[in-house]
């Protein structure tokens, strides 16, 4: 009903390769990005910027990249925290090296470096895939915590091997408070989603797709191994890179290698895996499951002691928290193995029938 | 799937986001000093971080039992960082919208991120024996107070004392002093004041890392098999510091050759090696374990006796507890300081706590009234000055509890103020932050 296409007749290529073919989903995305601009930074708090909106727009980017990678080229990687690390840590010093570079610039130079570092240890995919691939990714992620800890040119000199960023503006846009920093990782979500959305529909995106689900066989068709893996690789890490620079320069302002430590590469995979295998939206639902889920039980539990009259220690919470959180992935995962995005499209499927179901 | 479900799923949702933004505009009440407690209960580094986490919490519970701070009620709220620094940034945030006094962030890379956000929040942060060390110098670090010294000092401690030991400053030379340090910020701090006595001395440093969370500590104590070094300093965090000492066991390496930094040296770090670390000293700036303290028969009295005391009863007096005490005590001595400016009964907030942090004089009288007899000396700060005291002595473990080894000690002003002022001037450089005038100083 909420969904009926009747009378949407499609008479042009044009109009039959528009990424959101039914004019409900353009309408609806049109209004929840007017949304997210507009009336988001007049409602919304600090706390919710800062703690929330931000971390969770920083690591969509870094899901959307891990699932170029893992989604839709089939190529496990458990490297993409050490590709974040590379792209904060140039941007970084592309920042401080040269003087006056803008920060646009620095933030893709970031992306630029990560896909130097992405693409060299995405050579090995071409010998190996699968979980023996993930654990040749794993030395990535070692080498690049060794790398940004022990070589001090990476962090300036800087004693403790701790560095930060401040000052930070565009074009005399200074990117300060919570609503500025919040538009701007906004907007450079917004662009790499759609730049790869249209990259997946097109034929680089079925030459990963060919190779995620047959490699021979997509061999056999005329389609280059090589060629398919290693610009997956290069896709991916340059949005984990630039989504690396930003949680850097962005949402942590100081940062060190713990930041991007194996945690956060088995985060991303997380993300990717419960929010959606090769989907766009799957990012966006994984990441705010990963992001959004601990945070809200942390503050939800007490709340629910509170109303029984118990109240509930830090460590229980944390502890339960941590039940909790692992009990809802298995019970989804159970649900639909194919992620939360899968739901979605269940959810939509049911709208175009409802309130008549066959 | 059906719909029904799918609606339940997204009820739970939408659930979640709406009590997100429920809870984070609640405000504490009026007349409440309110106290952001940021700890970790669970993760690698809780044995360590739960006892520090209660004597906090007791303080605080003892200050609203003594009546409040000047009839002012003191409330407080917990929240777990796991010693992660994205996630004590979330705490801050949350934290902050309920009108925190002080934050005292526990854990150097989570202050690293805090010193970038507090001086525009307006929110002193509290880095009481850690944190960054050139932030004792109050004309750059405006917001940032490592009160009782800094990793800077108990380096410095550690190299006299090894020095007096040994007979003084020449016999240090030709000497080999090896490091091993947690491979983060906070086991790096110390490298640039132990390599600036080593140049000055003559000694060898040498820097072995263990990552995070430092169990792994094999190849490390190979080196030391090799190398031999005259004494090994243990910058150490949680179970590191116990393997430190079971490997240091199993190498046959000499515990009382050992110094640990003073998160190295409390009772969960040598309890489990027992005998085995007979002998290892650690540095502690200001207190160690204190169970005859008069605060603790105070806290053992009002709160344990009542059945309102936090964490186990036989913690109590311990040295990560006493630690939490005193981190406590000083944030609240700090805002009756500014009580005493602005108004006493008030509650003050974070800008005027600042000035109460930054006007801070501890005198050895009020110590003694508040408890702290025999615990600590005197603590007065100044504007330049954020430290306010560097004196440390050094404890040793005799397999059952630990005794106080060395006096007091001062740590080299000479070396000290230099190294603060340039590092301050760095960061002053690299922020296009100017020193405080004069007239700053009275805000």
């Amino acid at each position: 009903m909420f969904y009926r296409e009747n009378g949407q007749f499609k008479t042009s290529y044009r109009a039959d390769q528009q990424i959101f073919p039914i004019v409900q989903d353009r309408w609806g995305l049109l209004v929840l990005l007017a949304i997210a601009v507009f009336v988001v930074p007049m409602l919304v708090d600090e706390y919710m910027f800062r703690a929330i909106l931000i971390p969770f727009l920083i690591l969509s980017l870094a899901a959307l990249g891990v699932n170029v990678l893992v989604g839709y080229c089939g190529q496990i990687s458990l490297g993409s925290g050490a590709f974040m690390a590379v792209g904060a840590y140039m941007a970084y010093n592309t920042y401080v090296r040269i003087e006056g570079v803008p920060l646009i610039v620095a933030l893709l130079s970031g992306g630029f470096f990560a896909t130097l570092v992405g693409m060299f240890f995405g050579i090995p995919s071409l010998r190996v895939k699968g979980l023996y691939l993930a654990v040749a990714t794993l030395a990535a992620q070692f080498f690049c915590d060794w790398a940004f800890l022990r070589i001090g040119w990476f962090t300036n000199n800087n004693a403790s091997g701790s560095v930060s960023v401040s000052n930070l503006s565009i074009l005399g846009w200074t990117i300060d408070s919570p609503v500025d920093k919040y538009l701007l990782c906004l907007a450079f979500v917004v662009l790499f989603a759609v730049m790869i959305k249209n990259l997946v529909r097109s034929a680089i995106g079925r030459e990963w797709m060919a190779i995620r689900d047959m490699d021979v066989a997509a061999a056999v068709i005329g389609i280059r191994p090589v060629y398919a893996k290693l610009s997956a690789f290069a896709v991916s890490s340059f949005i984990v890179g630039v989504a690396g620079a930003l949680w850097g320069f962005i949402h942590l302002g100081s940062w060190e290698p713990a930041a991007f430590s194996i945690d956060r590469s088995f985060q991303l995979l997380f993300m990717v895996i419960i929010g959606g295998m090769g989907s766009i939206m799957g990012s966006f639902f994984g990441a705010a499951f990963i992001v959004i889920l601990p945070i809200f039980l942390n503050q939800f539990l007490p709340a629910v002691g509170d109303l029984f009259g118990v109240s509930i220690s830090t460590a229980l919470v944390s502890h339960t928290e941590y039940m909790v959180f692992g009990a809802l992935i298995v019970w989804f995962l159970i649900v639909e193995p194919h992620g939360l995005a899968k739901l979605w499209s269940i959810g939509k499927q049911k709208m175009r029938l409802w309130p008549f179901p066959h | 799937m059906k719909l029904r479900q799918l609606a339940i799923a997204a009820s739970v949702a939408a659930a979640g986001v709406s009590a997100l933004v429920g809870t984070s505009s609640a405000f504490a009440q009026d007349k409440e000093q309110f106290f952001p407690v940021l700890v970790y209960r669970t993760g690698a580094y809780a044995p360590n971080g739960v006892p520090f986490a209660n004597g906090y919490v007791d303080y605080l519970k003892l200050v609203n039992a003594r009546g409040g701070l000047n009839g002012v009620k003191l409330s407080f709220e917990e929240c777990e960082t796991g010693y992660a620094t994205d996630r004590g940034v979330e705490c801050y945030e949350r934290l902050k919208g309920k009108g925190a006094t002080v934050f005292q962030p526990l854990s150097t890379g989570i202050t690293f991120a805090l010193t970038e956000k507090a001086p525009a929040d307006k929110i002193p942060l509290i880095t009481a024996g850690y944190g960054r060390s050139e932030s004792a110098d109050g004309g750059v670090f405006k917001w940032n107070f490592p009160l009782a010294g800094t990793y800077w000092v108990a380096a410095d401690v550690l190299i006299q004392h090894i020095a007096k030991k040994e007979g003084g400053y020449d016999k240090l030379k030709g000497k080999k002093i090896a490091l091993v340090y947690h491979d983060s910020p906070f086991g790096k701090e110390p490298i640039p004041l132990l390599q600036e006595r080593a140049a000055a001395h003559g000694f060898t440093l040498s820097l072995l890392p263990v990552t995070h969370p430092g169990v792994e500590q094999k190849a490390t104590w190979l080196q030391i098999r090799q190398n031999r070094p005259d004494y090994v300093l243990n910058w150490g965090w949680g179970v590191m510091n116990s393997t430190a000492l079971k490997e240091a066991q199993a190498t046959g390496y000499p515990r009382d050759k050992m110094y640990g930094v003073w998160w190295a040296g409390a009772e969960p770090d040598v309890k489990d090696v027992g005998e085995g670390a007979k002998g290892y000293n650690a540095v502690m700036m200001q207190h160690g374990a204190e169970t005859g303290a008069p605060v603790i028969k105070e806290v053992l009295d009002k709160l344990h006796g009542k059945g309102q005391g936090t964490g186990p009863k036989e913690e109590v007096g311990q040295v990560l507890y006493m630690r939490g005490m005193m981190s406590a005590m000083l944030a609240v001595e700090g805002v009756r300081a500014a009580q005493d400016r602005f108004g006493k009964g008030k509650v003050m907030t974070g800008e005027q706590a600042r000035w109460g942090y930054e006007n801070l004089n501890l005198t050895q009288p009020k110590l003694d009234a508040l408890g702290f007899k025999g615990v600590m000396r005197p603590i007065s700060t100044s504007c330049q000055d954020h430290m306010g005291a560097a004196w440390a002595r050094v404890h040793t473990w005799n397999g059952k509890s630990f005794d106080w080894t060395s006096d007091w000690m001062q740590a080299d002003d000479q070396i000290i103020k230099p190294m603060v002022k340039a590092a301050a001037d760095k960061y002053a450089a690299e922020k296009k932050l100017t020193r405080r005038a004069g007239s700053d100083c009275q805000s």
